[in-house]
């Protein structure tokens, strides 16, 4: 049996991310991301052997298959080019399918990016496509979602502003993210419970912006990753799962496909207990009370208790044990497609070092995480500073 | 592919497709549960013993938002699966496979994808993918792409208007065997096919892809476990995929770089192919790959019908696959060339060579 | 906080106008249009639970494999990939699996008055939950496991449409237990 080509991340670029990038198309909003993970990689895209690019539904841009427009921007004109859609999930479940590339020896140096552009067209629109022989009162995301963390509130008992806890957790934090959308300095605890009700129990300020941006990495194999001026991240497992929308029996607070994917992936990566064993945390969070469901069905907390590490500051840059988000999160910036690769790209920023002023100090183990659909598409990846 | 390393023996183990003009008695999601169950079965694996599922589809074509969510009912995916899909014809899902498959830690994988152009107007669709800001504002349609790509060719000299009746001729013949095709006939002549009037000039009806609705499920398997499961198994010998350029302008029309290197990188070489299922929307598009692929007379080009006969945007190509891979199996001939497009006028090229061992 | 953004653009190269379009206005951005229509037909089950759903009448599919219930019917059992054919109808009666309070209108919905419920509601004999909305009570008072019951549109409103239930209100009925409403309700040994 042979094993997988070891694999690490030689690069990553971001762009900054706000509600419009009206400076650049979207094949210069992705070309912005892929330079500066090239510059980071120290590589040229003469280097690149494939691209793989992801974001979410093409209705966002209102341009179908936009990688075949953009195949010239990326430097992919004679080389392969895959595009990834797996829902909310898919900037993680992108990279992992480039990881894939080098894990399986097909290549040696992978160029990936995901991107929305979602001043490009209509969001609303893009969502709200009338669809027939079913009911249309269910608004959006939060309409979806909100009775799922009404259920895990319930069956939890946690205190009702854990949500705006995490809510005003990750704006501090993003305050420390250059590449951020929100930077509300001024923004108080109060705030956030005072904002408006949207889907109760969730407020205006627990939800995510809406946002213009990219994120791309470049990912080699472990030649590539010994020669790398900068240094680089190791990736110490991946995993992806999916499950059905709706059945007979399904835990919608704590999915199994979650389970399933978090307990493959720390196998893979030989951790048996994450919370000790996981330096930094970014998952993917896009209304707040997900960060202590997640935090459970992970196995960073145990079952029912993931609101507590909020409460008592656990997942906060701010000395906690298990800083979680501390790029600021879906919370902050939320270029839909792009959404999951960052949570991947700032996991290895993390243990690289080269978070900047949200770095955990000394993090050597890291975990990325995206999900997607109602909760039922998942990706995740353990990323360390040295060779697993 | 790269040439340095030695590649892990995958084939493709069982097949099923179907395809119609308008699917009307069942939706996507009950075809697809039907063709995933009959292509599963056939191979004798149950979902939870296969290692990763991928599909490719279009919410553009679906006219619908995450369409590909409701599909994977047809998949049944409790306990959850390990699962990937791209917004891209299905053989390129079929390529994630065979990637997954190297690593080596899984042994089967499920590839399906569908399309149901019927439900909209696909040309309109398809003027969608061109360049938001210089080219899709105009609105052109593929075909009339596809004609401007033909009218170079003919300019060229390098075909006839006589050759691409001759393409749409095969493939009408060819496809009269196939249950799934959907433009077919017994005796149609050249006469006839010269005479239809033209469309996008110089391209007339049958030069055109007959569009289709369908789908198509595949069960790939390595090593062992392939040959346990099938007595004949379609073994890829080589899989690789190249982009050209979007700017049509910036072309030459009447190559397709992009088809030739895929097919070069993929292993095509002097070996003899008794068949090549080939990607064309149009019947120049066809004479164009034949080139591209140094396609001979001994190799029997689209023994289906191809896309010509019925086209199911977004499964297309990986039903080329299908095709190819299911008259090795079934032992009628021993390799094949299959073959998958995407982008306008040959943009993008897929290359699968199968053989039997 | 430090105000470090990046510079918008790593492209340092300095982009050079011709002299002639200088004073030219920039073109910001461009509008350009997208219209598609798709005609979506109803596949034969659906088309009759519509005809059915006109009649007042509520159809489900149940799994050939353990006997589940899905309504609306979908054709197929999500759980096995597995086709489904048989049908059997449902009550118009249920209770309130779980629930959302929406504060923002939705787009195409100017008939709702925010804050509205929308809720999953389990008929009696389902074993998912049906999308509606719940009214003829106090918002505050809506909660898991409520019973429930379907208030119909008027006969000449109603027609082959997903939407021919106005609301459901309450039955006043002793409510399930959270523990066994929605789809906690499943016996997963069965």
């Amino acid at each position: 049996m042979m094993s997988a080509e070891l694999t690490a991340v030689l690069g990553v670029g971001q762009t900054k991310y706000s509600t419009t990038r009206g400076d650049v198309s979207i094949a210069g909003l992705c070309r912005e991301a892929a330079y500066r993970a090239l510059e980071d990689a120290c590589l040229d895209f003469k280097e690149i052997d494939a691209v793989v690019i992801g974001k979410a539904p093409d209705f966002f841009e209102g341009v179908m298959m936009p990688e075949l427009y953009l195949a010239e921007a990326l430097g992919a004109v004679g080389k392969p080019i895959l595009r990834v859609h797996t829902a909310g999930s898919v900037g993680g479940s992108t990279a992992l399918v480039a990881a894939s590339l080098i894990q399986s020896r097909v290549h040696e140096k992978v160029l990936t990016i995901g991107f929305e552009k979602q001043s490009e067209s209509n969001a609303t629109w893009a969502l709200s496509l009338p669809q027939p022989f079913s009911v249309s009162i269910n608004a959006g995301a939060g309409g979806y979602f909100s009775p799922i963390i009404r259920q895990y509130m319930k069956r939890s008992g946690a205190p009702e502003l854990i949500g705006c806890m995490v809510a005003f957790k990750d704006r501090q934090h993003a305050l420390k993210n250059p590449y951020a959308h929100l930077h509300q300095s001024e923004l108080t605890f109060e705030e956030v419970v005072d904002s408006p009700m949207l889907w109760n129990p969730i407020r205006y300020s627990e939800t995510c912006p809406s946002s213009d941006g990219a994120c791309a990495m470049v990912l080699g194999n472990e030649k590539s990753g010994d020669q790398a001026e900068n240094p680089v991240a190791w990736v110490h497992g991946t995993a992806m799962r999916s499950e059905s929308n709706n059945f007979p029996g399904r835990d919608e607070v704590n999915p199994l496909a979650s389970r399933e994917c978090a307990a493959d992936v720390f196998k893979q990566a030989g951790i048996t207990d994450p919370l000790k064993e996981i330096d930094a945390v970014e998952i993917y969070v896009p209304f707040s009370w997900y960060e202590p469901m997640w935090l459970e069905s992970l196995g960073f907390a145990e079952l029912d208790q993931g609101w507590k590490m909020v409460e008592d500051g656990t997942t906060s840059l701010e000395g906690g044990q298990l800083p979680v988000n501390c790029s600021g999160g879906v919370l902050s910036s939320n270029p839909i497609g792009a959404s999951g690769m960052i949570r991947f790209a700032e996991a290895a920023l993390q243990v690289r070092g080269m978070a900047g002023d949200h770095q955990v100090d000394g993090a050597k183990k890291s975990f990325g995480h995206a999900y997607g659909g109602g909760a039922q598409y998942f990706a995740m990846w353990v990323v360390g500073s040295e060779k697993p | 592919m790269s040439k340095s390393h030695n590649f892990r023996d995958i084939a493709v183990i069982s097949v099923a497709s179907h395809q119609t003009k308008i699917l009307s008695q069942v939706n996507e999601v009950q075809l697809m549960a039907d063709l995933i169950s009959r292509s599963r079965n056939s191979a004798g694996l149950k979902q939870e013993e296969i290692g990763f599922t991928c599909s490719g589809s279009s919410d553009f074509l679906a006219g619908q938002a995450f369409s590909f969510v409701h599909t994977l009912d047809a998949v049944g995916a409790v306990p959850p699966i390990s699962e990937s899909h791209v917004e891209m014809d299905g053989a390129f899902a079929l390529y994630e496979a065979w990637v997954k498959l190297q690593i080596g830690e899984v042994d089967t994988a499920l590839v399906y994808s569908y399309g149901k152009p019927s439900a909209g107007s696909v040309i309109d669709v398809l003027a969608t993918q061109l360049d938001p800001y210089y080219v899709s504002p105009l609105w052109p349609d593929c075909f009339s792409l596809a004609g401007l790509q033909a009218r170079s060719l003919l300019d060229k000299g390098s075909i006839s208007l006589e050759r691409m009746s001759e393409v749409a001729m095969r493939s009408q013949k060819n496809a009269f065997d196939n249950p799934n095709g959907v433009r077919s006939s017994e005796d149609i002549s050249l006469d006839d096919l010269m005479s239809e009037p033209a469309i996008a000039d110089p391209l007339r009806k049958s030069d055109l892809s007959e569009i289709a609705d369908g789908g198509c499920a595949v069960i790939l398997a390595a090593d062992n476990k392939a040959d346990s499961l099938c007595d004949r198994p379609a073994w890829i010998k080589g899989i690789d995929h190249r982009i050209d350029s979007h700017t049509l302008g910036a072309r030459d029309l009447t190559r397709s770089p992009s088809a030739s290197l895929a097919a070069e990188k993929a292993g095509r070489n002097s070996d003899r192919l008794d068949i090549a299922e080939i990607h064309g929307i149009t019947s120049a598009q066809e004479l164009i790959l034949e080139k591209e692929f140094a396609l001979e007379d001994e190799t029997k080009i689209n023994p289906s019908g191809g896309a010509l006969a019925s086209d199911t945007v977004m499964a297309s190509g990986l039903i080329r696959i299908a095709e190819v891979a299911s008259r090795i199996i079934s032992g009628q001939v021993d390799r094949g060339l299959a073959h998958a497009t995407s982008g306008p006028c040959l943009q993008q090229n897929l290359v699968c060579i199968m053989e039997g061992k | 906080m430090t105000e470090s953004h990046p510079s918008p653009s790593p492209l340092s190269k300095k982009v050079e106008i011709p002299e002639s379009i200088r004073e030219v206005e920039p073109v910001r951005s461009i509008r350009s249009p997208v219209k598609l229509v798709y005609d979506f037909v109803p596949s034969p089950p659906v088309q009759e639970y519509l005809r059915s759903y006109s009649k007042k009448r509520i159809l489900g599919h149940r799994s050939p494999i353990d006997g589940a219930v899905f309504v609306p019917p979908r054709g197929v059992d999500p759980r096995h990939g597995v086709l489904i054919d048989e049908v059997v109808e449902l009550p118009d009666r249920g209770h309130v699996g779980n629930f959302c309070v929406t504060h923002l209108p939705i787009p195409g919905r100017d008939d709702l008055d925010t804050p509205y419920v929308s809720a999953w509601i389990h008929l009696d004999g389902a074993n998912v939950g049906f999308l509606g909305l719940v009214a003829g009570c106090d918002n505050d008072e809506v909660h898991i496991g409520m019973r429930v019951q379907a208030v119909w549109k008027k006969e000449e409103e109603l027609g082959n449409t997903a939407e021919n239930i106005l609301f459901w209100k309450p039955t006043g009925e002793p409510s399930i237990p959270p523990d066994e409403a929605g789809n906690r309700a499943w016996d997963h040994d069965k």
